[in-house]
Formats: structure tokens, sequence, C-alpha cells
């Protein structure tokens, strides 16, 4: 059964490729109509978790915030919980957010204040800053180590198909107006560690098939990696996308972002696993392969093997 | 019967009743979850950070940044909540941590208050109560230090002020001989010696305390009020006691269903093999949350998300695992040699997979916010535990059932 029959992926490459590249043309086309929707950890600003005494509506609140000029501030009140409200500000200093406060209290009802963020401008952009390094630091990290184990081939396409999980995640999350938080940056970066770890057992199989399937060609080892690796694909993001998905019902609001965008990431990052990250090198190794031939062919003339 | 399969046996009760008195111990009797320490996220409290801001006056500079972390301690101390945590952040910002703290508002406003220290002649002292406008002799800028000293058998609070405090103090001692000034603290009198000398050297002794711990009292008010540098708020994180514990009771339901769910997927799928993975992922978790709290880890909610996903890694090295017995066992292997291929080959694919995950989460370590780095801790440990849990434990297990002649029907054992 194994040995036997396999799925034709590599053989269908460029229908896997038209695929992902629709996919990243859609991301690109959504952040750059839509952009993110960027939360004050990146933009800086306060936030505001309020309980109050009774359910209350947006307009009540603003009526309060617009005689602090703090009327473009976004007001989210509770579905379900009218009295739970989310008010997100520019950056308040403490004694206006105390003196809102009191304002509050005494023009709308009483509260109690579940939470307090506030977030200097200065820090939401070192936090991009510092999101954008660590993530090219990680890549330039994985493709030398990638370089040293296998070859460097391997590292250069791993790390394009993870560039291809970030930007479909990033699409997603700009194509549903999603908050992108702190806690984005850490999922982002999980999907990068969960995605190169998909494709370095695709690539250690390959790496193990060349050496003693030489003959059955390129296209043939890495299809055949591909077909043994499946069942460990599939199992494993499985089993972590059921985890992802009691997070998800289960876990409170922040956490819950947290796990839709793993979800989004690893689905993503286990078809390029798959789909992507094997084709692409097979396709590379087959030019380069052709292109040496071409070159040895050329200048020894007749000369032949 | 195979040779050494009562000894087998044998350990293989004693392994299995080691581990579950182990999951008994930590996990109910004394749950190590409670010596894990938790963030404001989970216990509710406050996290501010302060930054040092450039000024002609007040430089920021490595001395003042330390300086003023001293102060902020003695300030936050006097509070008495407990647990606080007061460190320098990078080169030029300060983290105040206030766990448990019930009214974020309130414990807000502490936090925000920057004293004023002043001292006052008689005159000036009454326009300032008066709400009228005054001038101070000088402030708490002006004062280098203040300490607690006993000098000829008498307590006393030893002042030391900066070359512009002294040339202003210097003109004051001799306008103000044989008069009071009045030490005012955010406009509250501490204390209001009289002058006795005129003091040129910038250094003033302050008497009249009825002990050390009086003078020291004044000294540490009197240091309060002069911080060295300007620090500006750029982070702060209230969250109540009630939505905190929200979160903790959230994320243990997430991850108490998330890891049924998994074990559940391990049983269904690889039976036998999947129980042994299960028992050695339960070791890994008790591993995890172990060196969390050996090395005094805090525990926040993007932690609680990595040790969950890092849930997912360990699975995934089983699941390498398993895949490769399963193949060498359709090559027609005998389950030992099977195990031992398996292993052998599994081995390179996860190293290499683990190391270059590991590569992320220590960058992520390096480069990350202060609460990205609680996500990257629990991933890294979780990591490490997981390659240890699946290469040796999980081997060990397998092996140990062989030699016990209980893995012998791969069906009901390895799903093949």
């Amino acid at each position: 059964m194994l040995l036997g029959w396999q799925y034709d992926i590599v053989g269908r490459r460029k229908t896997w490729f038209a695929i992902s590249a629709a996919l990243v043309a859609l991301a690109i086309l959504t952040l750059a109509v839509r952009g993110l929707n960027l939360g004050i950890d990146f933009t800086g600003g306060t936030e505001l978790n309020l309980e109050f005494e009774r359910p209350v509506t947006p307009a009540e609140v603003r009526g309060v915030l617009t005689a602090y000029g703090l009327e473009a501030s976004v007001i989210q009140v509770d579905r379900a919980h009218g009295e739970k409200v989310l008010i997100r500000t520019p950056p308040l200093e403490e004694a206006t957010r105390a003196s809102l406060f009191a304002s509050l209290r005494q023009e709308v009802t009483p509260f109690r204040s579940a939470g307090v963020d506030m977030i200097h401008p200065l820090i939401g952009a070192e936090l991009l800053r510092e999101a954008l390094l660590a993530l090219a630091i990680a890549a330039a990290g994985m493709i030398v180590y990638i370089g040293l184990r296998f070859e460097f081939r391997f590292g250069l396409t791993g790390v394009l198909a993870i560039i291809h999980d970030v930007v479909v995640t990033l699409g997603a999350f700009s194509l549903l107006g999603l908050t992108i938080s702190a806690a984005f940056v850490a999922a982002v970066l999980t999907i990068v560690g969960y995605s190169i770890n998909a494709t370095i057992v695709v690539y250690d199989r390959i790496r193990e098939n060349l050496k003693d399937r030489r003959r059955e060609g390129y296209a043939g080892v890495v299809n055949r990696s591909i077909n043994e690796t499946l069942m460990r694909a599939i199992n494993t993001s499985l089993t972590t996308l059921l985890a992802l998905v009691a997070i998800y019902l289960f876990g409170g609001k922040t956490i819950q972002e947290f796990a839709l965008a793993l979800i989004i990431g690893i689905t993503c990052g286990t078809y390029s696993s798959v789909f992507i990250a094997g084709p692409l090198w097979c396709t590379w190794k087959e030019q380069a392969e052709r292109a040496r031939q071409e070159r040895k062919a050329a200048p020894a003339g007749a000369r032949s093997r | 019967m195979p040779a050494g399969r009562p000894s087998a046996l044998l350990t293989l009760f004693l392994v299995v009743a080691v581990v579950a008195a182990a999951v008994w111990y930590f996990g109910f009797e004394r749950p190590i979850l409670e010596s894990i320490k938790q963030g404001e996220d989970l216990r509710g409290g406050i996290r501010v950070v302060l930054e040092g801001v450039d000024t002609p006056h007040a430089p920021v500079t490595e001395e003042n940044i330390a300086k003023a972390v001293e102060i902020i301690r003695f300030r936050v101390d006097r509070l008495g909540v407990g647990e606080t945590r007061v460190q320098r952040l990078g080169e030029n910002r300060i983290l105040v941590s206030l766990p448990g703290i019930a009214d974020p508002d309130q414990a807000l406003a502490v936090i925000g208050r920057t004293a004023l220290l002043e001292f006052l002649d008689d005159a000036n002292l009454q326009r300032k109560l008066d709400g009228l406008p005054y001038d101070a002799i000088v402030t708490g800028a002006d004062l280098k230090e203040a300490r607690p000293a006993i000098e000829r058998g008498r307590f006393v609070v030893l002042l030391a002020f900066n070359p512009e405090g002294t040339g202003k103090f210097a003109d004051a001692t001799a306008r103000l001989l044989g008069q009071p000034i009045h030490i005012v603290m955010d406009g509250e009198v501490v204390q209001s010696p009289v002058v006795r000398d005129h003091i040129t050297g910038g250094n003033a002794e302050i008497t009249g305390y009825e002990s050390l711990e009086a003078a020291k009292h004044v000294a540490i008010v009197l240091n309060s009020g002069a911080l060295p540098v300007e620090l500006r708020v750029v982070q702060t994180m209230a969250v109540s006691a009630t939505l905190g514990q929200d979160s903790l009771e959230r994320s243990k339901v997430a991850a108490i269903m998330g890891v049924a769910l998994v074990a559940g997927y391990m049983l269904l799928y690889y039976r036998g093999a999947g129980l042994v993975a299960n028992f050695s992922l339960t070791i890994y978790l008790f591993l995890l949350l172990g060196l969390l709290a050996g090395l005094g880890a805090v525990l926040t909610l993007p932690g609680i998300a990595g040790i969950i996903l890092s849930v997912g890694m360990a699975v995934d090295a089983n699941v390498i695992v398993f895949e490769r017995i399963r193949e060498e066992l359709k090559l027609g292997k005998t389950v030992r040699s099977a195990i031992d291929a398996g292993f052998s080959r599994a081995l390179r694919a996860i190293l290499d997979a683990n190391v270059t995950t590991l590569i992320a989460a220590v960058v992520l370590y390096r480069f990350g916010s202060d609460r990205i780095r609680g996500f990257a801790v629990t991933v890294s440990l979780g990591i490490l535990a997981s390659m240890f849990t699946a290469v040796v434990i999980t081997r060990y297990l397998l092996r140990l059932l062989v030699r016990a002649d209980l893995a012998r029907n791969t069906r009901l054992f390895f799903g093949v």
C-alpha cells in the first residue's frame, strides 16, 4: 500500500504554484486596499475595559469623551453584556484618565474598571521595528542552519514557503478586519517555527531518499518523500488544530485572536510544506541541474561521458 | 516467553507507579501550577513602564536611572502590597510591577503621582497654603542625597546638595539664621528645622530625631522627592483581579480541552503506542511546568499559549517516530527492530526541525518585547523538554513494552 500508489503532487506542481500565487496576490491586494487594523500595541493609545452598573449605549459614552476632545475614539459595547464596554483612545496622561473616569462615573453611571492599558506611540513603533527585526534575523538564522545541515537551496525555498504563510495570514487578518496586537507577533513567529518544522520533515526525507533512490529523478524522489511524510503532516496538523480550536472556543478574548491567527497560519503552513516547499526545491534543482549539464556540454564539445 | 520478561514487567509497573504518584503529588496534592508565579494579566495587578527623559538639568545616565529604581522601590514598598517588582528594562526604562491589586484605578493614581519636595521659608509656606504664587528655597532637584546617620551620639539626617542647590541653600541660610526652614512634601510639612549656621559647603545636618528609624524615615521621604531624572509613563497595563481570574480560568479550560482532544486523537489513531505517547506527554507537561517553576519564570497569557503550542510540538515528535515505525513494520521488520530503526531514522528529522524552531524562539526572546518573552520562554523550554521525552522516554517505554512482550500485536499496538 505504502510503497505502491502515490499521490502525484510534484506532477501537478503548476496547479499548486498557481493557487499559492493567487492567494499571495489576494493577500497583498487586501493589505494594500484595506490595510491592517493595528491595535494600540503598535499605534500607541489607551484601552479602557469598563464594567458599568447598567447596560450603556455608545452614544452616552461618546458624549462624555467629546468633552475631552476624544470623540474619534473606538467604543465597543459587548453584545451579550451591554454593561461591558471597551474604549480605545489616543494615549492619555494619567491625570486625564483619572478625570475622564470621574466624568464617566458622574455623567453616565458608576463602573468598575476591569483593565487599563496605555501604550506610548514610541513603544508601539518599537514593537513593530523589533518584530520585523526578529523575523528577519530568525529567517537568516534558519537559512544558515538549513544551509549547513542540508543545502543552501533548501534553506531559501523553505523560507520562501514561510513568507507565503505569513503573507497569507496577514492578508486574512486584513480581510477580516481583526486587530493586530502584540500577541499576533508571537503568533506569526509561531507560524514561522511551525511551518519550517513541517517543511524540514519533508526535506529530511528528500535528503534521505536522494541517497538511495537517485535514479527516480528529482521529481520522483520529492514526490515519494512528500507521500511518505503525508501521514505525519496530517496527524500533526490535525492534533495541533484540534488543540487550537479548543483554545479558540473556550479561551478568553485575547487568546482567541491568537488562536485564530495560528489556525489560519498552521493550515497554510501545512499546505505549503506539502504542496509548495518540496516542488519548489525540485523545480529549482532541476533547472540548476539542466544549466549545469548545458555548461558541461558546451565547452567540451563532442566529448561525452 | 522471551528472557527477561518478568523483570521488564516489574520495571514497567514501577515506572507507571512512580509517574502516577508524581502526577498525583504535583497535580493535586501540591499543585505545581500554584508554585509558578503568575503575571499581572492572570492574577490581576499593574505593570507600568517608565522611561527617563533627557533634560538639561537631569540627564539620563546609568547612575541616575539606577538611583531612580531605588527610589521607586522605596515608594512601592511603602504601598505594602507585597511581591512587588521594580527593575530596569534596557538602558533607560524602569518596570514597576504590582501583582494582585484589586483596584487598578486607585493603585495607578499612587504610582502616577510624582512627589514634589520643597524647602520653604515662613512667608512662602503661607503663600503656598493660601494657594498664592510662591518661591521655594530649593526643591528635590537640588538635593543630591539624604541619609540617616549617628553623629556625636545624636540621630541626624545628612543632606548633600548639588552645586546649584549649594549656592541657593547658602544664600537662604545666611538670610534665615535663627528662623525655620519648612521641608514640604506634596504640600505636607514633614519637618521644620531651625537654621543654626550659615551653610556654604552644600552639606547640612538636621537634628532632633528620637531614633535612627525616625531619621531613616525622613531620609526616605526626602530621597523619594528627589528623583534624579524626569520619568514619563510609556506603558501601563492594569488588570482587575476578576478579569485576570477569568482569563486564567478560561485558559485552563481551553488547555485541558486541547490536551484531552490531542490525547484522544493519539489513542484512536496509534492505539497502544498512542497510550505510550500520552504517557510520555504527561511526563513532558510536568517536566515543563517543573522547569518553569524552578527557573522562577512568570507565567503570562502569551506564556500559556506557548505551553499549548509546545504540546503540539511534543505530539509532533511522537507522530514522526510512530509513522517511521509503522513504515518499518510494513516493510516486514520485527517490532523490536522496527522500533530501533524508526527511532534512529526519525531522530535526525526531529532534531533538525526542533533546532530550527528553537532558533526562531531564541531570536524572539532576544529581540522581543517583555510580554512576548513569556511566550518565547515557554516555547523554548517546551521544545527542549519535548525532544527529551520523545527521544528518551517514549523510546525507553516502547522497548520496555517489547521486552515485556506486550507489543506483539502490531494492529493493536501501532494500528498497522
